[in-house]
Parts: C-alpha cells; structure tokens; sequence
C-alpha cells in the first residue's frame, strides 16, 4: 500500500497550456495548478496513494463541466472526477498528467418535491444535506454510509454507496431515479426519468457504481421515503461468532428483513467501547446490534421476536433500546468503528469484501491465522445482513515493512472473499486499490466486455484512466508477480 | 445442435425438455454469427407480444432450464434462465419466500429469463424492487457466444460495471441470459386489501399522500373509479392500518392482485390499443381518449386509447416519463418511447459492443437495431 504508484513529474509546459485553455471560460481561481493550492487533492480517503494533479479545475455549472470535458477531449488530457474526496479505494487519486475535476462547489439542492417523494440535487451535495432538508416535511433519503456528513451524492452513485441500512432500503442504485452527465465529448446524457423506469436500456444502472470511468454526473434525482414512525434496537451479545452468524441466518430464516443488522466482533466491540462508551460488553466474542423500524404495531412484534430469536441462539446477553437516545447510544458506536479502531493504531487498512453469510465463521477463523501470519492485529466489522464484511487490519506505516505486510494480508482478504463465493469489494469500489484483484474476480472476456462498455461511453479512455478495470497487460503481470494467484487458482468455482 | 432441434423442443411445453450445455448455445450463436443470420431468443413465448418484430430462427431456452442454487437464509436463488417462474415461486413459497417484484406472468409458461429480458414487474413493485433491483447477478453468452458472468450471489457487489442489471429490460439484445440470481423477500405474514371509491383525481393525490407516510402498502391500483390498496406485514400491523386508511375490505384480494399483474382485469382486453405510460406519480390525470387503469402509487398507468402515438408520447414527455405501445395489432409508431440523439448513439455502441454483428433478437427494442 506505499505509494504503488511511481508518482509521475509534471510537463509544465503541458500544463500551462491546459490552465489557459480553462482559464478562458473559468474564474483564474477555479483553475489552480501551483503546489500549495493543488496538494489537498493529492489524495483521497485511501491516503497511501498520492499523486500530485496537473492541474486542478473546480466547476461551478455544468455548461462548466461540459466546456471542461471538451478541452480536455480535444487536447487528450485524463480527467479525474473528485467528489469529496472519501472514497476508500483510490477513486479519485489524481494523475500527473491529467485535469483533477472537484464537483464540489455543485452543491445546491434544486427541488424537493414534497408530494413525488423525491429531490433534485447538483452532485456535491452532502449526503446528510439531503435527509436534513427533506426532514421538516417527514421524508428522508435511505441509503446512509458513515461517511454521510462529509461524501457527496455524485460520490455515493459512482461507487453505489451503502449504509447500515441497505438491507432493507437499498444501495444507491435502489435510490436513484434520473442523472444528468455529461460525457468526455461533452455531451449531456439524461438518465432515467421522473417514474419508476425509463425507455430503452437501464444505463441508469450502468452508471450506478461506475466510479467516474463513464461520464461526469452533474445532477442526481433521488427518491425520498417516509421516516418510520419508530425505531428500536436490539443488542445481542454472543460467546462465539459462530453463534452470531446462526443468530443472523436464524432471523433472516424467520422472515425478518431487519432494518439494520451489524456485527463486530471482540476486536472491534473493546476499541468502539472505550471510544465511545455505548454500553457494549467487552468481555464477549462478538454482538450483533439489529434494528427493527415502522409502525408502533410492526416494530413492537418485531423486536419481540428477534428476542426470542437471539435467545434461542445462545446469546449471553440481550439489550433492547428503551428510548431513541440509546437507540442513538447503541448505533453511535457502530458508527464510530472506524475512528475508534483509528485510535488504538497509528494506521488501519479497510477491506471490504462480500461473502455469504454461512462461510462467515470459517472467513474469521482464516483471518485470524493471518493475523498471526503477519504478526498483525485485525478488527472485524460486519455488516452482517448482507454479508459485506471489513476487516480492518492494524499497523505502523512508519515500522520498515508493516505497511508490505498489510497489503500482503489485504490481499489473501480478497483472495479469501472471491474463493467463497464473494467479491472483492462490496461497497467502496476497486478504485487504484483493488485494481489487480480483478483480475482473480473476472476472466479474460469479461474484462474485456468491461472495457467495451467503457469505450462505448469513452472512446479514448479518458476517464479516470487505470482505475476499476485493470487492463490484460496487468493482469499478465500481477499474475507474473504473484504466482499463487491468477485465474487458474480457483478453476473449480463458480466465479459468478 | 441444429436450428431445427431448438425449435422442435419447444413442444414440449408440459414436460421439461431435453437439456443442452452452455456449449452448444454458444456454438449456435457462434454459427448463427458466421452467417450473419439472426437469431429470437425464446423462453415460454408469453411475451411474443411484447416488443418490436420478432426476427430470426428461435433459440429455445426452455431447454437450459432448473434451479442451480437456492439459500433462504441467504435471501438468494439462482436458476437457470429457461426454468418456468411458476417453479421458481413454488419452491420460494415452500420457505416462506418470492420474488419482490412480483413478475407479471401472461401465460403459465413464462420463464426467467424472460421475465428478466422483458424486465417488467408487478403491483409490488414501488415497495419491494423492481426486476432490476432485485437482480445480483447473471451468467450470458453475448453475440459473440462468449459465455460471460457479471454480478454474484451476494447482495453487495460492485466490482465491475453493472452489466447484469443493464440485462434486464433490454429484450434479449444485448445477449442470451443462462442463469440468473435475484434476491429473495420474506412473503408478509399477512395481507389484505382495501377498496374505496374515489374520483380519479382524489385518488393520484391519496395514493401519493398514503405513500408519503410510514404505511404497510405494497400495492395500489385504480380502476373503474375505485382505489385498491393492498397492505401487508405484521398481522398488528396491517390491523392498525385498516383502521387508519378506512374503506371496505375486499374479500379476494390475492385474486384480484393476480388479474391486476396478469392483466386479467376486464379492462384488459386483448383486442385493443394499449399503452403504458410511466411517468412522475403526482402528475394529474392524463386528458387523453380512451380509459386508464393506474398503479404503483400513480406512476404507471395503462391506457386503451386510438390516440395518436405522437400525442401519447408528448404527454408522457412532457410528464418526466415514456410512453410504450404494450399491446398492439400495427406496432408503426414504435413500441419503445424514441431515445434522444445522445442516448441512441449511446445505445449502438452498446449494442455493438454486446452483439458486433447485430444478430440477437434484432429490431425486438428499437428498429435502428
Ligand atoms: C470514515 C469513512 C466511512 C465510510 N463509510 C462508508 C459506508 O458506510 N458505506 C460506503 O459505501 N462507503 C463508505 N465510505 C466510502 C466513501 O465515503 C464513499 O465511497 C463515498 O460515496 C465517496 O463519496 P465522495 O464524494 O467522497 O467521492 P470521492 O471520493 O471524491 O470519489 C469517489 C469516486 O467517485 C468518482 N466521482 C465523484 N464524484 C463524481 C461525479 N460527480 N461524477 C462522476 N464520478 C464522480 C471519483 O472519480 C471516484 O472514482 C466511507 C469512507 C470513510 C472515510
């Protein structure tokens, strides 16, 4: 995880004449390009890769957006979309020949339509801005990563972002209803419409997830639902995570779509307790928070048989929110796991795949005789309703060789994910990060056919170049590099 | 394999058919590309009706049929594209579980893949998922016979672009769908429904209300002047709801849902002009000829008229949505609502990416392809 990237040296002539051409239609301070002003943009919430931006263009409209695609189709110049700057896989890491393109200055929120249930946001827009101006009229937007009060909207439908409560609600694309982007050509594509579904094919879902490969999105239609007249948490403690994981096949079993269902495991439950002090056992193997919502009626029945369903699991201690400040209390540390586990290491490294739930107990004990592998610790953090689990590997980026071995142990994660039946990422994207892991995911064809859509949308591969799709040249050599990998591995599974 | 035999096997309606290999489906489209002949993707043919011409020797697909992989506790299945729907709800509802989107069937012979090709979805679906939202993955072969699988069986996953929900929908022409696996739902504990009579713009303005609020609905439809509200959940729950929305009770409920998404209602008729208009929920009754049967809380909604297609379509425009010409004997005008220019050349290039030779289900979406 180093900077894998050989930081590439700026052709400043290049780069003049790119500023100029932007300059042309753009504010002089809406085009930078000297050291101080374009390093906060050196990275993204993956900050082991750094790259320095030729320059950075920050858009104020989209007739600003379209222009700047132009230039940069004309002259060839990369373009890098940036939200703000969250992501967890590289996205938006910057290169030094291209144009860093920040959406953040479109942050207004056009209409909310009260009656349709739904909002028109310009793409950076802070996800959180968008529940907390639908909130005086009942409504709400779903899906609610834990980076909410900071990502943007534009972000979130680039990587299909979800929250602790997309098992019931949804990913962004369950959320979505229209886009407006604009291509590299700087043509503006409309994307959906204001119903349920739209004409011709679902490029809508294409778009979903697309990690800014595609187009520039410069206008989200979002749908908003009803807030649920209550909420009520369920927090289980249990004495071996094999119990939590059969709690959590036992609820779905009983016909139960919890609102939220997450798990952590020992690891994580110490680092958030003495964080945050949400009222969590520490002396326990793992606990499962799972949230019911709706009506007083459904909720009531509800969390009475979840209960009863933890119990019978074998939970050890069982905890029902009272009131909706500890409901917040029980939610405020799963939602602080990250920073909390942030505090007790100078350094963590988050994965992200996703496997089926059954394989979870045997995916925690493989992890763990990696952590002793590597002589490195590993908190676990799961969403566990739909199976997206992150480890979150603890090291020293400043120890001579941990942040190698952190990456070596990240990448058996992976590894690990794809062989039971999983995948690589569940919902941070592949971004610079998992880029070589692709190539273990997918065969030769259909990395190809993914490189056929994108130049279906992007002739020349201008787009966020090398990031998501890795091209057969690196597959070839990560595979070189990294003999027990490749495609030939695993012949036997059922890569689907 | 030969054309011939594809064909024969779909007499064999009542018992399954003969199985072929992923092999041999792609050998016939590799044969049908080399001589440039087109093919028709065909499962049950419930839905010959539906979409442009129908072109090319039939690809049977009843013949790669079967569950491969079914986890309640999952909340996955995974099937091959030519097993029945009807078998696929079956085993769902032997552990307490279906398909959200509560496919329209039009036929007892319907299968997956075409329910996903055609991409439509029932009463269920402004609650529960539409067929694309549902959908986690899909294995294909492309016009090329390539055999490609995108997507998975868990429900998060976003390595890759999203080409099997780009499957759904595009009418098999885009490739030929072998399995695919969708999410599963939990069926309510209980459900009845709701009738009350309203005028139709009373009820575009309910439907929405009701849907603005914390309510079990999870389905609505007007028709002939009366409001039906399907509720569902919690058997407390569903109580408490009746008592807030008011109205009478009907007393076969699941009947009349089946007929709204079967289109069995005696609104449907198999003569006439039918169009269905999606558009925005609130948007106002649409003063045009002929009757209106709507759904989904207002945003769908079935129109039997002799308009003019290009006045449908305006008003559809014009309304945030797309007007399609469902059910017709003179299918001129177009079945699909015309692309604008930049989506259109976006959608050759898709077209050519998936099928180089145009040789799958040709003209079936738009006549440019
Ligand atoms: C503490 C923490 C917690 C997190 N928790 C979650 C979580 O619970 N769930 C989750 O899913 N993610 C989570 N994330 C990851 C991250 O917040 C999301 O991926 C988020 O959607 C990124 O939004 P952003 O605006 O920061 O995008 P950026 O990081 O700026 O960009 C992300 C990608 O989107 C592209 N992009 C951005 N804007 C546009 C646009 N307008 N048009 C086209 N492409 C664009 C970029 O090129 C890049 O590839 C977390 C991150 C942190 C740091």
């Amino acid at each position: 995880m180093s900077t894998v990237i050989e930081a590439s040296a700026i052709d400043f002539e290049r780069q003049r004449e790119v500023a100029a051409a932007l300059r042309a239609f753009m504010p002089e301070s809406s085009v930078m390009f000297e050291r101080e002003d374009v390093q906060p943009y050196e990275c993204d919430g993956l900050s082991a890769y750094r790259q320095i931006p030729m320059v950075v263009a920050l858009a104020e409209s989209e007739a600003q957006v379209q222009r700047i695609l132009k230039v940069c189709h004309e002259k060839r110049v990369p373009v890098v979309a940036r939200g703000a700057g969250t992501g967890l896989s590289g996205g938006a890491l910057p290169l030094g020949n291209g144009v860093l393109l920040s959406l953040a200055k479109l942050m207004r929120i056009l209409e909310i339509d009260t009656e349709a249930r739904t909002a028109r946001v310009q793409p950076g827009v802070r996800n959180l801005a968008i529940s907390e101006a639908a909130a005086p009229y009942g409504l709400y937007y779903a899906p609610d990563p834990s980076s909410q009060i900071a990502c943007t909207i534009g972000g979130n439908v680039a990587e299909n972002s979800g929250g602790v409560h997309c098992l019931k609600y949804g990913l962004t694309v369950h959320n979505i209803l229209k886009l407006r982007a604009v291509t590299i050509e700087g043509e503006l594509l409309e994307i959906g419409s204001d119903g349920l579904d739209a004409a011709g094919y679902d490029v809508l879902a294409v778009m979903t997830g697309s990690e800014g490969m595609l187009a520039v999105i410069t206008e989200v239609t979002v749908k908003l639902l009803p807030k649920p007249e209550c909420a009520q948490v369920v927090m289980a403690a249990f004495d071996d995570v094999e119990k939590a994981g059969s709690a959590v096949a036992n609820i779905i079993a009983a016909g139960i779509i919890p609102a939220g269902l997450e798990m952590m495991d020992q690891a994580a439950t110490v680092a958030v307790e003495h964080f945050v002090h949400a009222g969590y056992p520490t002396d326990v193997a793992g606990i499962l928070l799972c949230e019911s919502d709706g009506t007083q009626e459904e909720v009531a029945e509800e969390v009475r048989r979840v209960e009863a369903l933890m119990e019978h699991s074998g939970a050890t201690l069982i905890r029902v929110s009272q009131t909706d400040s500890e409901r917040l209390k029980f939610w405020a540390g799963r939602k602080a796991a990250f920073p909390a586990v942030g505090r007790i290491s100078p350094d963590y490294y988050c994965m992200d795949g996703t496997i089926p739930r059954k394989r979870l107990a045997e995916v925690l004990r493989r992890i763990a005789e990696l952590e002793r592998k590597y002589g490195l610790r590993c908190a676990n953090v799961f969403h566990a309703g739909d199976g997206n689990l992150h480890p979150l590997i603890l090291y020293d980026a400043n120890e001579p060789g941990e942040l190698e071995r952190t990456e070596a142990f990240g990448g058996e994660i992976l590894e690990l994910s794809i062989k039971v039946g999983g995948t690589i990422t569940g919902e941070h994207g592949v971004g610079i990060e998992k880029v070589n892991h692709m190539c273990v995911q997918f065969r030769t064809a259909e990395l190809e056919l993914f490189h056929a859509v994108k130049r279906a949308f992007d002739e020349y591969g201008l787009l966020n170049p090398g990031k998501a799709v890795p091209t057969l040249h690196r597959c070839a050599e990560f595979g070189r590099k990294h003999v027990h990998v490749g495609q030939e591995r695993f012949p036997d599974l059922p890569r689907f | 394999m030969s054309f011939v035999s594809f064909v024969v096997n779909a007499f064999y309606l009542n018992q399954k058919p003969v199985q072929h290999t992923v092999d041999q489906f792609a050998q016939v489209i590799r044969k049908a590309r080399a001589r440039k002949q087109p093919l028709r993707i065909r499962g049950g043919g419930t839905k010959d009706f539906y979409g442009g011409e129908l072109t090319g020797d039939v690809l049977d697909t009843k013949t790669y049929s079967g569950i491969v992989e079914y986890e309640p506790t999952e909340l996955v299945i995974t099937a091959r594209a030519g097993t029945p729907i009807a078998e696929i709800e079956a085993a769902m509802r032997e552990r307490g579980q279906m398909l959200g989107f509560e496919p329209p069937h039009f036929g007892d012979s319907s299968t997956l893949g075409g329910c996903i090709a055609a991409g439509l979805s029932g009463p269920r679906r402004p609650h529960a998922g539409s067929a694309r939202d549902l959908v986690l993955g899909v294995r294909m072969l492309d016009g090329k016979g390539s055999d490609l699988r995108f997507g998975g069986q868990v429900m998060k996953n976003v390595a890759g672009y999203d080409v099997s929900r780009l499957m759904v929908g595009s009418m098999g022409t885009l490739g030929m769908l072998l399995e695919v696996s969708m999410k599963a739902l939990p069926i309510p504990a209980s459900e009845t429904t709701l009738c009350r009579e309203n005028s139709p713009g009373e009820a575009i303005e309910l439907m929405n209300d009701f849907a603005g609020k914390p309510l079990p609905i999870t389905a609505t439809c007007y028709v002939e002047n009366r409001l039906y509200i399907r509720l569902s959940g919690a058997e407390p729950a569903v109580r408490a709801a009746l008592g807030k929305l008011g109205g009478e009770e009907v007393r076969d409920g699941r009947a009349f849902w089946k007929q709204v998404r079967d289109h069995q209602l005696d609104f449907f008729r198999a003569d006439q002009v039918l169009w269905r208009i999606s558009l925005k929920s609130t948007s106002p009754p649409l003063p045009l000829p002929g009757t209106q049967l709507l759904e989904w809380n207002g945003a769908l909604r079935w129109l039997d008229s002799d308009a003019e297609a290009s006045v449908i379509r305006d008003a559809a425009t014009r309304l945030g949505g797309h007007a399609t010409l469902f059910r017709a004997r003179n299918k001129s005008a177009g079945v699909f609502h015309p692309l604008g220019p930049a989506l259109l050349k976006l959608h050759r290039r898709l077209k050519g990416t998936f099928d180089p030779d145009g040789i799958l289900n040709r003209g079936r979406m738009y006549s440019e392809f």
